[in-house]
This record gives structure tokens, C-alpha cells and sequence, in this order.
């Protein structure tokens, strides 16, 4: 039998190479799929968020980390869909109209993904009705903006209030976050959270969809 | 150490200059525009932004040229314009410092990043390359690599910038980690100077992301870690939200309180950062010519 530490240890390790062979393994020997997320991989992506909470790991260990998880999920999404299981969430990202800045965005999509969220990831400069589209098309359930600048940030205001208009903004959890975002800015324009680093923003996310 | 470097600090610490985004936004450069095109657009108020701190007492001004390379300006569908916005900045700050100030022209981040390969270091070199071979020809007397978040893009701008035979400073963001004493991708304050260092840096710093108070500890170990002068432009704390527009909180005598204390602690070049203004390199000039 593979021993499923290994898969926990690559993940916190950032070893893509091992995550996605012992997964191979462990699948062949009949192992559970979810057994692998649930019990192995999803908490691996805690340790790897409570080493970030305590400056032990930082942008490009996350990234890293990010990448194993994937490379093992990539094998077991396929199974889940099969089978009929659905993600956790599916989430729409972005940067806002008029952004262009999407370090932070492109980090958040990979540890959501790692999350096991399926992620539909809009790019930068997305205008509302780009978002409404991808609610109403896609069925996302959760809507996440990002800006990172104070020029910017206006226009996460003027998509939530999009949304509303259209009339799909109870079918979503919005979520917002970007350097210039406060807590206090993401209540005041009615986001339904914000986190202050892409790790925050994955227990953010499982958070408002358990909700 | 470069003789023009010398020649500043024979004097004792050197002013730099402030913020010059929202400064540009005082002049009507609207929210979410891009600052550098107004070099070409509206010349006269960047100009305008270049002759206040002047006025004020910097004895180095910066340029409009902070997002002027390849990679940034090809999102706003400006590429080709790489050697003149680069060219029309330099122009602009020289004409206001009519031999009052030396001209360091800035250099920022592509906003691409390495790690996720967005772009390849040779791409990223190269558009350093060119932005930093325009500003030379233009006649800055400086380079000033800032604001970087990642220590081996700051390396391959150095490395592009030094290329040009001109004195370059380095400097990073020091935001993350529970001390603030952190790049993003993880760097300390000494890993940052040795590598900067040795990519040919002559003056290394920190600027941006935090207020003035907590950049005392991150200089004091950017000081203990090389031999090259440090060079540090904090903001007046960060932005608050008020109907749209950002507010900074620092006052310019709160700001250039904390001076004397970065100078005790190995800064030779100060200024300031976001939110900053001419009022307050005029208070730091206040604050120095007072000190015994």
C-alpha cells in the first residue's frame, strides 16, 4: 500500500513531481478519490496556510504548494465529475473593470483550485457584465474581485451593484480583496467578505459557501 | 562608490523627492489613468509636479516614468511608446531641476511575475533593458530600481539599469510577515542587500508599502548588511477610504518627526512615498537644516 503521508508531505512541500505519483498509486490501489482530498490534501493546504499565518512560508511556497495540490486534484477531478460529485464551490475571479494588476488574483485562483473549488478565472479589466454573465452561464456561487488600486477599488461597488440589478446577486457570495481593501470598504459597498491574503481567502470561501 | 554618489553625500543626507501619482491626481489626472502618458498628454503638469518638489528642497527628483517599460505599458496598448514616455519624463524633470537637482528616473515592476510564469526573466531583462537605456540617453544622472515586491525581478532591473554606466539604486518593499520586515516572496532586509549589492547596485533602500514608523528597524538592518549608502522613502501611513479617494492620515510634521531617527539609523537619502507631497519634503528640510 502507498503510504498516503507522502501525499501530505508533497503537498506542504511543494513536490509536485511526488503529489502527482503517489496520487497515480493510490488511485490504481482503489483508494477512495475523496479519502485522498479530504484526508490528505485538504489538510496539507492548512498546514501550508498556518505556516504562511506565521511567516514560516511566504508567497512562493504558497505558489508551490499550490501546484502539488493541483497536480494531484488533476487526476482526481476527472473521477469526482464521473461519479457525480461537485466541487466545493465554484468560484467566477477577476480584477475589476479598469485593473490590470492580478498577482494577487492568479494566487488566489491557484489556492482556491488547490481548495478544490472549481475556478473560472475572468482575467483582468473584467466589467460587470462579465460577471453577471459567468453567474448566470456557469452557475458560479461565489463572485471574487480583486483590485489593487485605490482608483480601482470603486468599481467592485459598481459590480456588486450590477449584480443586484440583474437580479442575481442572492445567487452568489461576492468576496473582495487587494491591497488597498479594508475590511470596513467590503462591508460598506455589501461584499459578503474580504480577506487580506490569498490564504484568509480560501477559508473565506469554504466559509460563506457552508454558510 | 560612483563619484556622483560621492558628491551628494559630501554634503550630508540628501533630500529626495515625494509621491508624484497623487500629485498628478491633484492636477486632474483622472482615477485609474495612467500617469506616465501624461508626459506626452500633459507635459506642462507633470513638469509642474517635478518643479514643486524643487521649490521644496529635493536635491533628487524622480521622473514619470515608474510603469513606462514593455510589459506594463503593452497592457495599456502603449508598447511602441516605450523610448518616448521614458525620454519626455527625463525631459520634463531636467527642465524643473535647471541644475538644482539631480534627476534619478524611476524604474518599476513589469506587474508580471517570474514565480508563475507570466513572462520569462529574458523578457523581463529585456524590457528593463530598454526602458533603462532611454532614460540614459535621455541624460538622467541616476536609475532608481522601486517599489519591488520580488527580489529577482529588482535583480534583473539592477543588472538592465547598471548596463548604462549610471549610479543605480536599488530598493524593495519590505510589507509581509508578521514584523512587516518582509518582501512579499519572503526576502529580509539582508538577503535584499546582498543580492542587490551584487548585482551592481550602488545605494540600496526600502520605499513604499507601510508608514514612515516602521521603516526605522528595516533600515537600520539594510545598514548592517551592506557598505553602500541606504536610501528610504516611506509613506505617510496607509490609505484610508473617504467617498472614493484615498486619505493619508501622516501629518508632513509627523513625517519628517521620524527623519532624524532613519539618518541615526544609516539612512543617507530620504523622501518620501505614497501620500507624500512637497509640504512634506519642505518639513524635512525644515526638520535636517535644524538639526546641530
Amino acid at each position: 500500500m502507498t503510504d498516503l503521508k507522502q501525499l501530505y508531505e508533497a503537498v506542504v512541500n511543494g513536490d509536485a513531481k511526488t503529489a502527482h505519483a503517489i496520487t497515480q498509486q493510490a488511485l490504481a490501489e482503489g483508494v477512495d478519490p475523496l479519502v485522498l482530498v479530504n484526508q490528505h490534501m485538504i489538510p496539507a493546504m492548512d498546514e501550508v496556510g498556518r505556516r504562511f499565518e506565521a511567516s514560516e512560508y511566504f508567497v512562493p511556497e504558497l505558489l508551490i504548494a499550490a501546484r502539488a495540490m493541483k497536480s494531484a486534484l488533476d487526476l482526481i477531478r476527472p473521477l469526482l465529475v464521473a461519479r457525480g460529485d461537485k466541487p466545493v464551490g465554484r468560484v467566477a475571479i477577476g480584477t475589476v473593470k479598469g485593473d490590470l494588476h492580478d498577482i494577487g488574483k492568479n494566487l488566489v485562483a491557484s489556492l482556491l483550485e488547490g481548495g478544490g473549488f472549481e475556478v473560472i478565472d475572468l482575467g483582468v479589466n473584467v466589467p460587470p457584465e462579465k460577471f453577471i454573465e459567468t453567474v448566470r452561464e456557469k452557475q458560479a456561487n461565489i463572485v471574487a474581485m480583486s483590485a489593487l488600486l485605490t482608483t480601482t477599488m470603486p468599481a467592485m461597488k459598481t459590480t456588486i451593484d450590477a449584480l443586484k440589478q440583474a437580479g442575481v446577486r442572492n445567487q452568489v457570495k461576492v468576496l473582495v480583496g487587494g491591497a488597498p481593501i479594508t475590511e470596513k470598504y467590503a462591508e460598506e459597498i455589501g461584499a459578503d467578505g474580504y480577506s487580506e491574503n490569498a490564504v484568509g481567502a480560501v477559508a473565506l470561501a469554504k466559509k460563506v459557501v457552508a454558510a | 562608490m560612483h563619484p556622483l554618489i560621492g558628491q551628494l553625500l559630501g554634503a550630508g543626507p540628501v533630500i529626495t523627492d515625494g509621491a508624484w501619482g497623487t500629485q498628478l491626481q491633484a492636477r486632474g489626472l483622472a482615477l485609474g489613468e495612467f500617469p506616465d502618458a501624461w508626459n506626452l498628454s500633459h507635459p506642462d503638469r507633470v513638469a509642474e509636479v517635478a518643479a514643486a518638489y524643487v521649490a521644496a528642497g529635493s536635491r533628487i527628483i524622480l521622473t514619470n516614468t515608474f510603469g513606462a517599460n514593455r510589459l506594463r505599458l503593452g497592457d495599456h496598448g502603449a508598447a511602441d511608446q516605450v523610448r518616448q514616455l521614458n525620454q519626455a519624463g527625463v525631459k520634463l524633470s531636467r527642465q524643473a531641476a535647471e541644475g538644482r537637482a539631480r534627476v534619478f528616473a524611476s524604474i518599476g515592476p513589469t506587474g508580471k511575475m517570474l514565480l508563475s510564469g507570466d513572462v520569462s526573466e529574458e523578457e523581463m531583462a529585456a524590457a528593463f533593458a530598454e526602458q533603462a537605456r532611454a532614460l540614459a540617453e535621455a541624460g538622467a544622472d541616476g536609475l532608481v530600481v522601486e517599489t519591488m515586491a520580488d527580489l529577482q525581478e529588482a535583480t534583473l532591473a539592477v543588472k538592465a539599469a547598471v548596463e548604462t554606466g549610471l549610479p543605480v539604486v536599488a530598493c524593495m518593499v519590505f510589507d509581509s510577515g508578521k514584523a512587516k520586515d518582509r518582501t512579499l516572496m519572503g526576502n529580509t532586509p539582508e538577503q535584499a542587500a546582498e543580492a542587490l549589492a551584487a548585482a551592481g547596485a550602488e545605494v540600496i533602500g526600502a520605499n513604499c508599502g507601510q508608514g514612515i514608523a516602521g521603516f526605522e528597524p528595516i533600515c537600520r538592518r539594510l545598514k548592517a548588511a551592506t557598505d553602500r549608502p541606504i536610501w528610504i522613502k516611506a509613506n505617510a501611513g496607509l490609505p484610508r477610504m473617504i467617498e472614493g479617494r484615498p486619505h493619508y492620515d501622516t501629518t508632513p510634521e509627523e513625517f519628517a518627526g521620524h527623519i532624524p531617527a532613519l539618518i541615526e539609523a544609516g539612512a543617507s537619502f530620504v523622501g518620501g512615498c505614497c501620500g507624500t507631497s512637497p509640504a512634506f519634503i519642505a518639513a524635512v528640510c525644515r526638520v535636517l537644516a535644524a538639526r546641530p
